[in-house]
């Protein structure tokens, strides 16, 4: 298939980032290449052929239903932010 | 490997792994030097020694930690700019076994940012250079990892793999590197790249010191639901057959490599191990499919960073979603960017059933060549890389060129089964070569035995 530079734009906004029109050209033309290379999987016959998703051998780990205690205060976590008031996160306005 | 005593010092120790690192600084392996923390804690586990207290197995051990591992000691950026000034307040499992044992970690290493590559040419802070060529690359993602312990600077190094960044950057710079059985090691403090292809492993100079590691950092953690505690076998068994896989043996992969691969059959052939042909015709997708599962996997985990809790925060936005669009467009590489899209357009809607869906399918047939092949044979004998290390900048420009790298180790990580890089002599023009052994799950301890045969 053809991508084309709608296909890179709404790529892009799908993964929440924006392109300079230098990247949309270099992006563009590595993206054609990749998809060219794994659309080959379209020459194998998976007709009758289950999905695997993981390979972990186990479908369900339990755990007692309690409190742990989490690795890292709150203080902490906010500590890591570069813009914190009254233990909030400041950002710019939504609206 | 030396570990501290009486009359040799975890601070000798340490000093001197320093000293190397900083001779080497040219190879731009670390992306952090720990002077500081790793001299203290020498001092403590010296202080422990004179009292008279047992230090662990791996006392006063210097040792190097890739960069996305999470500790509080240095920034954890994973080499990538978005991550920049991140100091993780937890401390992941792996690491907290290796310190619990006396292991002091020197300094954190260079990587493609996120993982993301073969070369470590992708990470924000430039390349790490091979360590037999100052000219040629360290492979990648674990590139920094690979030159530290070839380089003799620590004895091990921690490194990721997801699709051969342990082993191809291992057999670049003629060290032992290994991707265990999927759930071996705890995920825990890990920077995610793919979750059911992401292993945690080492890269080392002798057998011995990859099972030690291995024995030590294996097992069951709450915090990992992915983990198991009987992965890490307690006994080895007995190996009779060894496979070789036709379709690897063909002009796309190195002649040089092709004669080490032969020269180590008739090494085993001559101790009475029978050698066995396989015909695996499914990996010849394993890349492709490769190449769809990780990017939408890629694409999931890294939605996660927008600058407002942690790491880099792009300045000047007058609103929420001009802040997430900034820092994301200015603080991921060309290479991540090229992941998240193609993650994102084969999980989109109208593609979904022809990449994702079909690549999940293929693995499934991936999965079960492997079985049929351990029905066949006991463990598998494979080339790394389709060529010893290349040159800086040489596939830089060509993603599916860089991309075919990994087109003998990404098998593995599909399927879950343990792979190990070990060093196979060199090449003419003394580049290290390196070999691949493969066995089926959780064999793990007896595929580091049996490497021993070939040595």
């Amino acid at each position: 298939m053809k991508i084309k530079r709608e296909d890179i734009l709404h790529l892009a906004n799908l993964s929440n980032f924006t392109l300079s029109d230098e990247e949309v050209l270099s992006l563009g033309k590595d993206l054609q290449d990749i998809i060219k290379y794994i659309s080959q999987l379209d020459d194998l016959d998976t007709s009758e052929v289950k999905s695997t998703y993981q390979v972990f051998e186990m479908e369900n780990v339990w755990r007692s239903d309690e409190i742990i205690e989490q690795d890292a205060s709150s203080e902490q976590l906010l500590a890591l932010t570069k813009n914190e008031k009254d233990n909030q996160i400041k950002v710019p306005k939504v609206l | 490997m030396k570990t501290a005593n009486k009359r040799l010092t975890a601070e000798r120790l340490v000093r001197d792994a320093l000293e190397k690192a900083k001779h080497f600084a040219d190879y731009n392996i670390f992306t952090f030097l720990n002077e500081e923390g790793a001299i203290k804690r020498a001092r403590e586990i010296d202080a422990r020694i004179a009292r008279g207290e047992t230090v662990g197995k791996l006392a006063g051990v210097p040792f190097a930690l890739k960069d996305n591992f999470l500790s509080p000691e240095g920034q954890t950026t994973a080499s990538a700019h978005i991550l920049e000034g991140f100091v993780s307040p937890v401390t992941a499992t792996a690491v907290a076994k290796l310190e619990a044992e006396g292991a002091i970690m020197i300094g954190r290493t260079n990587l493609d940012a996120f993982a993301h590559g073969s070369s470590t040419e992708n990470s924000y802070f430039g390349p790490t250079l091979n360590a037999y060529d100052k000219e040629r690359v360290a492979g990648g993602s674990s590139g920094g990892s690979a030159v530290a312990v070839a380089l003799d600077i620590v004895e091990f190094a921690t490194g990721t793999d997801t699709g051969g960044s342990i082993r191809q950057p291992a057999s670049f710079n003629g060290i032992y590197g290994l991707k265990p059985t999927y759930g071996c090691i705890s995920r825990y403090g890990v920077v995610a790249m793919a979750s059911s292809t992401d292993c945690i492993g080492f890269l080392t100079k002798t057998p011995d010191d990859m099972d030690l590691l291995m024995s030590i950092t294996s097992g069951q953690d709450p915090k990992d639901m992915t983990t198991l505690p009987d992965y890490y076998e307690t006994n080895t068994h007995l190996a009779t057959r060894i496979g070789i896989i036709k379709d690897f043996d063909n002009d796309s992969v190195d002649a040089e490599i092709r004669e080490a691969l032969r020269s180590k059959c008739d090494l085993l052939k001559s101790k009475g191990y029978e050698i066995v042909e396989l015909e695996m015709p499914a990996l010849k997708y394993a890349l492709a499919a490769y190449y769809i599962i990780v990017p939408a996997e890629v694409a999931s985990n890294l939605s996660r960073y927008d600058g407002v809790r942690y790491g880099f925060r792009s300045e000047n936005s007058d609103t929420l979603d001009g802040l997430y669009l900034n820092t994301r467009s200015e603080g991921f590489m060309p290479e991540n960017k090229r992941r998240i899209m193609i993650g994102n357009f084969v999980l989109s809607s109208g593609f979904y059933d022809a990449y994702f869906l079909k690549a999940a399918k293929a693995r499934t047939l991936i999965v079960q060549e492997y079985e049929k092949a351990f029905d066949k044979c006991d463990y598998i004998l494979t080339p790394v890389s389709p060529s010893p290390a290349f040159k800086l900048g040489e596939k830089l420009n060509d993603p599916v060129a860089m991309y075919l790298e990994d087109v003998m180790s990404v098998s593995l990580n599909l399927a879950g089964v343990p792979g190990l890089a070990i060093p196979a002599g060199k090449s003419a023009s003394g580049l290290p070569i390196g070999l691949q052994l493969v066995g089926p799950r959780r064999s793990d301890k007896s595929l580091i035995e049996f490497s021993k045969e070939l040595m």
